[in-house]
C-alpha cells in the first residue's frame, strides 16, 4: 500500500488531468444544450439565471402534476378528440381539433363554449380563447412522461414557438387560468394557480432541465 | 336596450343582457322555430348561426350576439328552399320535427364548408344534434342529397 501511494505523485497529474479535461468537455456540451432549450428561439447568453438541475428538476415535477391533470390534459390529447371530465373520457358529440384547433364545421368549440362558465353543474366550461391545439403543432400532453413533457415544453419548435420569456408569461394566459376556474363538478388542479406560477417559474429560471426517465 | 340583427331584421330588446339568446329570439321577438330542449348545450335543438356558426342558443347570452348577425331557422332561405330544406322534404327525414330546426342549421354550416361531405364529415358535423325518433340515416342520406343539388345548383 505504502510502495503504491507512493506512486501516486508521478501518475496523478496525467490521469487527472485526462478524466478532468473529458468532465468539463461533457458539462460544457450539456450547459450548452440546456441554455438553448431554456431561451428557445432567444438569445441564450441574455439569460441571467442561476442555474440548479436538481431545484429545476424538482419544480418540474410539480408542474408536471398539474399538466397531467384533466383540467391541463384534457385539452392536450394524445388523438384528435379532446377529453373530458375527471375521468379523461373522449369528449362527447364526436368532437374534433380541426385544423387550427378550434373544431370542425358545425361542432367549433366556441359553438358551445362560451366566454365564461355556464352556471349548474356538468355545463360547459367557458373562455373566449377556448380550443384545443392546432393541428400542425399539437402539443400533447396524454401519455408523456415527465421526461418527455420538460423536453417538448422547451423545444421552440414543438411549444408553439414560445421563447423564454413568452413561457414565463403563459403561465398568466386566461386559458391557462382557466383550469382553476372550470365551474361547477370538475376537480381543480393539485397546485394552486399561484403554486404553480412559482414552480412554472423557478423550473425555468433555474435552467428548465428535464428529469431523468 | 339592446339592438339584435335577426333574419337581416332589426330588433331593440329591452331584456336582461344575461339572458339566454334563445330565450329572446322565441320569447321577445317570437321567432319559434328554434327549439329549446335541455338548456345546457347538450342536444342541439336550439342553434342558430351567430356570424355564420352554429352556437347553441340556450347557454348564449343575448349580449354575444350584439352587433353579430343571427339567422335562425326561419331566416335559413326566403322561401324555405335552402337545398338541405328541399332534401329533407324530399327524404321525408322529420319523424315528430322537434329537433331539426337545429340538425338543418347545424347541416348548413357543414354545406357551406364542405360541398362535398363524407359520412365521416357528417357524422363530425352533426353528432352533437340529437334525434329522439333517431332519424339518422335519413339526416346523412339529405344532407348528401342536398350536397348534390347544390353542387348542381338546383
Amino acid at each position: 500500500m505504502k510502495q503504491h501511494s507512493a506512486m501516486k505523485p508521478t501518475n496523478f497529474p496525467l490521469k487527472t488531468i485526462t478524466v478532468m479535461a473529458i468532465i468539463l468537455s461533457v458539462i460544457g456540451i450539456m450547459t450548452t444544450a440546456f441554455k438553448a432549450r431554456v431561451s428557445p428561439g432567444g438569445n441564450p447568453e441574455s439569460s441571467k439565471m442561476k442555474r440548479d438541475s436538481l431545484a429545476s428538476v424538482q419544480a418540474f415535477m410539480d408542474v408536471y402534476k398539474v399538466l397531467m391533470s384533466p383540467r391541463c390534459m384534457n385539452c392536450h390529447p394524445a388523438g384528435e378528440a379532446p377529453l373530458q371530465g375527471d375521468d379523461s373520457h373522449i369528449h362527447i358529440m364526436n368532437v374534433q381539433r380541426g385544423k387550427d384547433g378550434t373544431g370542425l364545421y358545425s361542432a367549433k368549440c366556441s359553438n358551445c363554449h362560451q366566454p365564461t362558465n355556464v352556471p349548474g353543474e356538468h355545463t360547459p366550461p367557458g373562455n373566449p380563447k377556448w380550443q384545443l391545439p392546432p393541428g400542425d403543432m399539437k402539443m400533447v400532453f396524454q401519455g408523456k412522461t415527465a421526461r418527455q413533457l420538460a423536453m417538448q415544453i422547451m423545444d421552440y419548435n414543438q411549444n408553439g414557438h414560445k421563447n423564454k420569456e413568452q413561457l414565463l408569461e403563459h403561465a398568466h394566459d386566461t386559458l391557462v387560468k382557466a383550469a382553476w376556474n372550470m365551474g361547477e363538478g370538475r376537480t381543480p388542479p393539485p397546485l394552486t394557480h399561484e403554486e404553480f406560477v412559482a414552480a412554472w417559474n423557478k423550473w425555468i429560471e433555474t435552467g428548465g432541465y428535464a428529469p431523468a426517465e | 336596450m339592446i339592438t339584435l340583427n335577426v333574419n337581416q331584421k332589426s330588433y331593440k330588446v329591452d331584456v336582461d343582457p344575461n339572458m339566454p339568446l334563445l330565450w329572446v329570439i322565441r320569447d321577445v321577438i317570437g321567432l319559434t322555430g328554434t327549439k329549446y330542449g335541455c338548456g345546457v348545450a347538450q342536444c342541439g335543438a336550439c342553434v342558430v348561426h351567430l356570424d355564420g356558426e352554429a352556437v347553441r342558443s340556450c347557454v348564449t347570452k343575448v349580449s354575444r350576439a350584439e352587433g353579430k348577425k343571427i339567422v335562425t331557422i326561419e331566416g335559413l332561405s326566403q322561401h324555405n328552399d335552402h337545398p338541405l330544406q328541399r332534401a329533407w322534404q324530399e327524404i321525408d327525414v322529420p319523424q315528430c320535427g322537434y329537433c331539426h330546426s337545429g340538425q338543418l342549421m347545424s347541416a348548413a354550416v357543414l354545406l357551406r364548408e364542405n360541398p362535398n361531405p363524407t359520412d365521416k364529415d357528417i357524422d363530425a358535423a352533426m353528432a352533437g344534434n340529437i334525434c329522439r325518433c333517431g332519424t339518422y340515416l335519413r339526416i346523412r342520406k339529405a344532407i348528401h342529397l342536398a350536397a348534390e343539388m347544390q353542387r348542381k345548383g338546383k
